[in-house]
């Protein structure tokens, strides 16, 4: 994440240094980018493939892309891998939604207040450097097997990587902008939500970003907990019961949604700060 | 409310001081002056001189140490938008917020509705020249159409007076010139009230009709020059105002640092 938020004369880089640094480019630097990821992405399928009909791998440890592909299919089209992909989802919206409320609450009330500020500064240092996985055997004994203990951790996982990241968005709002805010008169309230809420969206957005990453792993690693433990549910339990089974290829499958998945939440983000802060010049252009 | 010859802002024998490591350390030892309705007052002094501390007083986001500063009647009042202020700095615009959305939104805050805020932020943009530039968000902007932005948001919320805190002080000295001159032309027919902070004496001379000037550290008003006939460097009288500023601020020996051209 930069800080350069706003300075003025903050230059774009150059046309001709902007991706390749100082590498030099051959013949392959010079095709196009699209190009090469492909290509490389195409070897990569091969050589997976090759070393599972070449090196005669046991197909009850290791799968290779055709099979692999085929699972993802009859997972699809049965159903079993899209219920399992939802219900992950669907708790790792609202952990994150809990856990992104709870993070406006508790910064705008550090920096409006300081005992606020103690608490917080406190309280997330303290429990930012936990692994948030490690909570779960106390959100098991308080709510069971149940939905609720995953979404607990997962609102947990995202809460503190958040707070620390917005709430210092908000501290390093520039000087100029609270003067130019109070000076139109307004008041504690109006200032926190005009001015220092949207001054403090590049550092929300990057701590969001920061913050997903950590749900996404947190919940994945308590459904394997969970799956292991006999409790139905998401991509986890679903990896879990193909590997009791033995349907190795839909272990595999189940992986290749969860990076996809990855992907796809990266993309979804990085086009919500191309949209805003980039736009607005608060942010330097994130490489795709 | 005071009649039309109540001064819009005294400045009654200010004092004002910085608290730094538990030290008060005093910056304005003795600030005296009044600004009538619809006169240009200029705060000239070196760098160091608390000019910029005496506007942030009378803004109100400083309270001074003895002293008061009466504003329409009313003494030490909190920052509002009857005095609007300029800023020097170049972020003093909301980036997330086109050119026009600034404007309108200073206006919305202050109790104007939407329509009326579109209208009258569009008619000052377009005073400042700024029409072609209304979508545009501050970063694609110049530091002199920033500034031209900042001046019309000022404006259209029409202040008791505006403060202005050297702000063309960051620009080059070509549009510095530029805009000197447009804002000279727009004070003098809205008859705009203004207390504006400078370090040059050639920007004291062209915009002000009187020129208080602080010196001494902490600083106290050294003289109060009338410079209200001398509208351009051409006026009978501009040099021989520019030779008292010089010679007023040389007492303070930092002309040798070759600020004041």
């Amino acid at each position: 994440m930069t800080a350069s938020t706003n300075s003025p004369g903050t230059l774009a880089p150059s046309p001709g240094e902007a991706e390749d640094g100082g590498r030099t480019a051959g013949p392959w630097g010079r095709l196009p980018t699209w190009l090469r990821r492909t290509i490389v992405f195409a070897a990569l399928i091969g050589i997976w493939q090759l070393y599972t009909s070449a090196s005669g791998v046991s197909a009850f440890v290791f799968s290779g892309p055709w099979d692999v592909a085929k699972a993802l299919a009859d997972g699809v089209s049965s159903g079993d891998l899209v219920t399992s992909t939802w219900t992950t989802l669907r708790m790792l919206g609202t952990g994150m939604a809990i856990g992104i409320a709870l993070t406006v609450v508790l910064t705008v009330l550090a920096v409006t207040t300081t005992l606020g500020d103690d608490v917080l500064t406190l309280v997330s240092s303290m429990i930012n450097p936990l692994p948030s996985v490690a909570i779960l055997p106390l959100a098991m004994l308080w709510f069971g097997l149940t939905d609720t203990a995953l979404v607990f951790v997962t609102a947990n996982a995202v809460l503190w990587p958040m707070t620390v990241s917005v709430s210092m968005g908000l501290r390093t709002t520039p000087p100029t902008l609270l003067m130019v805010g109070r000076n139109l008169g307004l008041g504690r309230w109006r200032l926190t939500w005009d001015v220092m809420m949207p001054a403090a969206l590049p550092h929300a957005l990057a701590g969001l970003k920061t913050g997903w990453a950590f749900g996404w792993r947190t919940i994945i690693a308590a459904e394997l907990v969970f799956g292991a433990a006999g409790s139905k549910g998401g991509l986890g339990f679903f990896i879990n019961n193909a590997r009791y089974y033995a349907l190795i290829p839909d272990v595999f499958a189940g992986l290749v949604v969860i990076a996809l998945i990855g992907i796809a939440l990266d993309l979804v983000f990085n086009v919500i700060e191309r949209r805003t802060v980039v736009r607005w010049g608060m942010k330097e252009g994130a490489s795709a | 409310m005071n009649g039309e010859d109540a001064p819009a802002l005294l400045v009654d024998h200010v004092a004002i001081g910085y608290r730094r490591r538990g030290r008060f350390v005093p910056a304005v030892a003795d600030a005296a002056f009044e600004v009538r309705r619809g006169e240009k007052i200029m705060l000239l002094g070196p760098s160091g001189s608390g000019k910029s501390t005496v506007l942030k007083a009378v803004a109100g986001f400083l309270r001074p140490s003895s002293g008061r500063v009466v504003v329409d009647g009313r003494v030490d009042p909190g920052p509002g938008p009857d005095r609007a202020v300029v800023f020097q700095e170049f972020d003093q615009l909301f980036p997330w917020r086109t050119v026009l959305g600034n404007v309108v939104h200073a206006l919305r805050v202050t109790g104007v509705d939407r329509a009326t805020a579109r209208r009258r932020a569009v008619e000052h943009l377009r005073l400042m020249g700024l029409e072609d530039m209304l979508d545009s968000h501050p970063h694609q902007l110049s530091g002199g159409m920033k500034q031209r932005v900042a001046i019309a948001r000022a404006l259209a919320v029409d202040p008791l007076m505006l403060l202005m805190d050297e702000p063309f002080g960051a620009l080059d000295a070509q549009t510095r010139g530029r805009l000197q001159g447009e804002l000279a032309r727009i004070v003098a027919r809205t008859r705009s009230t203004l207390l504006f902070v400078t370090h040059s004496i050639d920007e004291a001379v062209l915009l002000g009709d009187r020129v208080v000037v602080l010196a001494g550290r902490p600083s106290h008003v050294a003289e109060i020059v009338d410079v209200s006939a001398l509208d351009g460097p051409d006026a009978p009288g501009f040099a021989g105002a520019r030779h008292r500023l010089r010679s007023l601020l040389a007492e303070e020996g930092e002309i040798l640092d070759g600020v004041y051209e």
